[in-house]
């Protein structure tokens, strides 16, 4: 299987297609609504992000506290669908790859093809066993918002699929 | 009239909140691995592969299932010859409050619906509470993922509609739903009595055991009726294609008033999660 490595670059994106199974060593940055609709104000009023988005991987996700003894509790994807009003601003701040579950809207693929960006899918409800591809966690920003705040995951074997590939094609519309 | 005391009742949802969200239902789980043997493709296959280690691998390591520890939804049957010390619902939620933080679950509780202003909490939970017969308690708790919730839906049809229209409606929902609330769902459907006493009965649907008959033939047979349809949708494990949208409609009916005929659907995702204990 296709191992993808960070930094994600223009170039590896181009080459990978809908439908393809791979896995993810690197960076995540997880985010949900709460900080996607903080990160869409800040790049409204021109101010500066507390994290470097360009080409970064953004993780729709909010993870559970880790037991004593371990990284992560269960950290599986969101649904995507409600990222999608803020998904195209943090495209055009500099976001390559996105990760979470379900159809994106024609907006969204539209951005994905202007900016060649990608968005994959995981294995949606899962959250136990993607915590054994975590190595490590740190908070990044947003602590006030609990699980919803900004966490680095680096992630090693991390399993991913291409839902949506530079060119717009969609693992969602191929099935009807 | 028999007298239970707070620790016998905080220990007993102790247990709920742990089993609910690591273990998933013997139900479900059936219906998976059938599922699994169905499936043709090879993503479809690979999808429930992973649902399948999902399940072993948080019941191994006592984790959640899911991330989405869900908004914990109990149904309390309070058997009106049992004395209960103290405020029962407070202890309820406190218990489950406490037995989500001392699991390492997630906070995911909004205080302020509209402001969002405040760090995610563990409470409060809802409880819905049946006065019934007898001298037992009987809780079941759902932690209910709002992924799924999100799609919840809810039409008043005339009570001159065909059974039809009201099947179309249920199959719309499930096509909406789409791949974003991590099918292979199960629907639960409510049908009757009051706008908001048909949701509840399509969200108490989905307490039933799935591959238990309806004892009523003509419910049993709506029901395999729409899980056939649901079923050549085609959005299949993780919505990537396949045979397995939903792995079971379930139904319960209420009386209605002459003028209407409510109807209610509550999705959930593969990873359905019920526990429930008397006492």
């Amino acid at each position: 299987m296709y191992k993808l490595k960070a930094p994600l670059t223009k170039d590896k994106i181009g080459k990978l297609r809908t439908g393809e199974a791979l896995v993810y060593d690197g960076i995540l940055y997880t985010a949900r609504d709460q900080a996607h609709r903080r990160f869409a104000e800040l790049i409204k009023k021109n101010k500066k992000l507390p994290i470097d988005l360009k080409g970064q991987i953004i993780y729709y996700c909010g993870p559970n506290p880790a037991a004593p003894g371990k990284i992560i509790g269960a950290c599986g994807p969101t649904t995507s669908q409600r990222m999608d009003r803020f998904a195209p601003a943090l495209m055009k701040a500099g976001v390559l790859g996105m990760v979470g579950k379900g159809e994106r809207s024609p907006d969204v693929v539209r951005a994905i093809k202007k900016y060649r960006a990608v968005y994959f899918a995981t294995y949606a409800g899962c959250g136990a066993l993607l915590s054994r591809y975590v190595k490590n966690k740190k908070i990044v920003c947003f602590e006030d918002l609990g699980t919803e705040a900004v966490f680095a995951l680096n992630v090693s074997n991390f399993p991913l699929l291409v839902a949506v590939d530079c060119m717009g094609g969609s693992i969602y519309d191929e099935r009807r | 009239m028999r007298i239970i005391g707070h620790k016998i009742l905080k220990r007993a949802v102790y247990a709920l909140v742990t089993r609910a969200n690591t273990e998933l239902r013997s139900d479900v789980l059936r219906a998976l691995k059938q599922a699994q043997s169905r499936e043709k493709s090879a993503l479809a296959k690979s999808a429930l592969k992973a649902i399948l280690e999902n399940a072993a691998v948080a019941k191994k390591e006592k984790l959640a299932i899911c991330q989405d520890t869900g908004l914990p939804v109990v149904f309390l049957e309070l058997g009106q010859k049992v004395f209960v010390k103290g405020d029962i619902i407070d202890i309820i939620g406190r218990a489950i409050e406490e037995g989500y933080k001392k699991s390492y679950f997630r906070a995911s509780i909004q205080k302020d619906a509209l402001s969002r202003s405040h760090r995610p909490s563990y409470g409060p939970v809802i409880v819905h509470t049946d006065i019934v017969r007898g001298n037992k308690i009987k809780i079941t708790l759902l932690p209910k993922g709002f992924g799924c919730e999100n799609k919840a839906q809810v039409k008043m049809f005339a009570p001159t509609a065909a059974v039809a229209e009201i099947e179309d409606f249920v199959v719309a929902a499930v096509k909406q739903a789409g791949a974003s609330a991590c099918p292979p769902y199960v629907v639960g459907v409510g049908i009757g009595g009051t706008q908001d006493l048909a949701c509840l009965l399509a969200k108490r649907a989905l307490l039933l055991p799935i591959d238990k008959r309806n004892k009523s033939k003509n419910i049993a047979i709506l029901e395999q009726r729409l899980n056939k349809r649901i079923n050549t949708l085609g959005i299949g494990p993780f919505g990537y294609g396949g045979k397995t949208t939903s792995l079971a409609v379930k139904i319960k009916t209420y009386p209605t008033h002459i003028a209407g005929l409510p109807v209610a659907v509550n999705i959930s995702c593969h990873a359905l999660r019920s526990a429930a204990i008397f006492i």
